[in-house]
């Protein structure tokens, strides 16, 4: 079976006044129909621009994104508006996201009308309250403006809004982190039902590793812009191979505070660069492994174990 | 020092809209001490960042209101200061980490210069050299190379985005440091740098501070107190060590932990609290969280349960606990 979405050597560079920003910079990823890819990895390092040059809203500087075979990178707007509909984004950040001149109802309305999916003012009313039911917005909320409702709300006219077109691939781009738990527990459940119901492929992208762990299949860890560690969920978890994942993994705030006690220190050092990387592992000025094989080449993404991929030249062996 | 720098009492805001009168914050009692940091936890629309703006007395004008209560700080009762005064006090006394990190952000201006107008606001004696090393400094601190100083807001990831705001809010040394969800954009690396560099302000400067948050792993490492916030109250609050380590708790606040997806557990379907909070406009009479509560008894939907305004112990508004079941029983 071939995937639903793939890229190929997928980049996008910035210019900047100090050279070129290699914000997504070489990426392979591939997301069968109705699964998740997880993507994780340090602020700033790609996430949300890889999700947006997969979906057109930002031009790639470089690659291929295969969507059913086919690869849109290269398609004009017109076939591109053709599929749109099949392609959403939840957003990091609703209130940025959302018009603050519509009302909510006009928000999740918005796409039908412009995908031209429902016929008549009444259907269309339907269309929108089911839409706020599935997502756990009460009715009194269609009236109201995005910046009079709180967080949780704002985010879930969001996923309302991305959910309205039936969409087959949904880039959720931080979705819970604006939630407390118990919401973000059903707004995760409600994602995870829409899921099995519609088929829908998620590419998931957050922080929040106890997050991305319940709803991926499988899990890529971004660093500068590339990917340096992809594997099944369970697997990453258990057997976390790049020194960058187990830094990750180690800082996961836990809620206890026997905890509190046992702090390990995460990485620390120079804050890395995306302007003009040289060669070799990115993260290796930050590494306790480092050493001179790390850097002059570029280190590429080697099978350490059935499906579990790996860009360390250590390959995880001491620590 | 085991002074309350900031003490609350029965504070109540309402918002008016078109169409209604949001309750939003119902009767807070609360108490930061000087160099503590006080976590503040709750359901999204719970109250937490209308708390938070009216201690800064910046509610939305001709929409939200400080209906009644005292908010003391520093010495100061704040619902009756000036706007004049307030100025003085924002920044000085008190500053905030807002929520949204691009709506505090000038997009028109670059980061380095807005971290630059905060230090001259506070340090007007700095040389032209020594306020620009003090930029670099501040960027640093949170994690951004300097040379990005001339760059714009919208150039730099969200998480980066809010780490030049906390640096703009670290830059006043303020007394009592209110950061509304501060590291909830941020990855786990930099929000673990991000805490430890609140923490050593806090042990450097005494500085106080109230964390809102809805990771209780971050309260759980960071906080002296917690306070649980539900639909405009506070249902629980205690030192961490009591509201953590023990199974008496405030249903919600056990709903809370149990909604936790645990990292070591491989279920998918998670577990959180059924339903919704009450609709603000329209507040129940009884328990907040009667309609949800698995625990709830017949007097829960009638009588909203009491909860003792002093002392800094664990305290738990519900009818099942403490002092509430006693005097419930008694009556
Ligand atoms: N329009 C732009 N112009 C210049 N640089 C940009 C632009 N958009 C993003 N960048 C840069 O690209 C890099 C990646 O940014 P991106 O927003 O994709 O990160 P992210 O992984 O989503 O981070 P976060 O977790 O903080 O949201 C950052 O260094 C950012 O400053
Ligand atoms: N400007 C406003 N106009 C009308 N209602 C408002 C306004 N701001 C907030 N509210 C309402 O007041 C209540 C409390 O909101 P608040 O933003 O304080 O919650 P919160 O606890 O900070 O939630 P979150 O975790 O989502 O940030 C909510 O019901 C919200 O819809
Ligand atoms: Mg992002
Ligand atoms: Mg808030």
């Amino acid at each position: 079976m071939s995937a639903l979405l793939e890229t190929k050597g997928l980049r996008k560079y910035f210019d900047t006044p100090m050279g070129t920003l290699h914000a997504v910079d070489g990426v392979d990823l591939a997301i069968d129909g109705g699964r998740t890819l997880g993507v994780v990895g340090e602020s700033g390092c790609g996430k949300s621009t890889l999700g947006r040059t997969i979906l057109r809203l930002t031009e790639p500087t470089d690659g291929q994104v295969l969507y059913a075979g086919s690869d849109i990178a290269r398609f004009s707007a017109q076939r591109m508006n053709a599929i749109r509909r099949d392609l959403q984004l939840i957003f990091q950040d609703p209130l940025s996201s959302l018009n603050p001149r519509m009302t909510v109802s006009e928000i999740i309305a918005e796409p039908l009308r412009v995908f031209k999916i429902t016929g008549g003012r009444d259907e269309m009313d339907d269309r929108v309250a089911h839409l706020m039911k599935t997502v756990g917005l009460a009715d009194r909320f269609a009236n109201s403006y995005p910046h009079e409702l709180d967080g949780g709300r704002r985010q879930r006219i969001g996923i309302a809004r991305a959910l309205a077109s039936s969409p087959k691939f949904i880039v959720c781009d931080e979705p819970v982190s604006a939630l407390d738990v118990s919401i973000q527990a059903q707004i995760l459940n409600l994602l995870m039902d829409l899921q099995e119901e519609h088929a829908i492929s998620y590419m998931f992208i957050t922080h929040n590793l106890s997050v991305v762990k319940h709803i991926s299949q499988e899990i890529m860890v971004m660093y500068l812009g590339q990917c340096i560690e992809k594997a099944s969920s369970e697997e990453l978890f258990a057997n976390p191979l790049h020194p960058y994942t187990r830094a990750l993994l180690a800082a996961i705030p836990v809620p206890s505070l026997e905890a509190r006690k046992k702090r390990k220190g995460t990485i620390k050092g120079e804050v890395s660069n995306p302007i003009d990387p040289k060669p070799g592992c990115r993260f290796a000025p930050r590494c306790s492994l480092a050493s001179s094989e790390c850097a002059g080449e570029d280190i590429i993404l080697r099978e350490s174990g059935a499906g579990h991929l790996v860009a360390c030249v250590k390959n995880g062996t001491s620590s | 020092m085991n002074v309350n720098l900031l003490e609350i009492e029965d504070l109540r805001v309402i918002y008016k809209t078109d169409e209604d009168t949001i309750y939003a914050v119902n009767g807070v009692d609360m108490s930061v001490k000087n160099g503590e940091t006080m976590g503040l936890v709750g359901e999204t629309g719970a109250g937490k960042t209308t708390t938070a703006l009216a201690i800064m007395k910046l509610l939305p004008e001709r929409t939200g209101f400080i209906k009644s209560g005292r908010i003391t700080l520093d010495g100061i009762d704040i619902t009756r200061a000036t706007e004049h005064e307030m100025e003085a006090i924002r920044g000085n006394t008190v500053s905030m980490i807002f929520q949204d990190p691009m709506t505090s952000l000038n997009p028109t201006i670059t980061v380095g210069r807005q971290i630059a107008e905060v230090l001259q606001l506070h340090e007007k004696s700095k040389s032209s050299s020594e306020m620009a090393r003090s930029v670099d400094e501040m960027m640093e601190l949170v994690g951004i190379p300097s040379h990005r100083k001339n760059e714009y807001p919208h150039q730099f990831s969200g998480g980066m985005k809010q780490r030049i705001v906390i640096a703009i809010a670290l830059a006043c040394k303020p007394k009592l440091l209110i950061a509304d969800e501060p590291t909830t954009a941020l990855d786990v690396t930099i929000q673990d740098q991000v805490l430890e560099m609140m923490n050593d302000l806090k042990e450097r400067l005494g500085t106080s501070m109230i964390l809102i948050t809805h990771d209780l792993g971050v309260v759980a490492q960071t906080c002296d107190t917690v306070a649980i916030m539900y639909a405009g109250e506070i249902i629980e609050r205690g030192r961490v060590e009591e509201v953590f380590d023990t199974q008496i708790r405030h249903p919600y606040t056990s709903g809370l932990f149990g909604s936790i997806p645990n990292i070591k557990v491989t279920a998918r379907r998670l577990n959180p609290i059924d339903g919704l909070m009450p609709d603000p406009a329209s507040p129940p009479d009884g328990c907040g969280f009667y309609e949800r509560c698995p625990k709830k008894m017949e007097m829960c939907g009638k009588k909203p349960p009491l909860f003792p305004t002093e002392g800094n112990g664990h305290a738990i508004r519900c009818w099942l606990h403490g002092d509430c079941a006693r005097r419930g029983d008694g009556s």
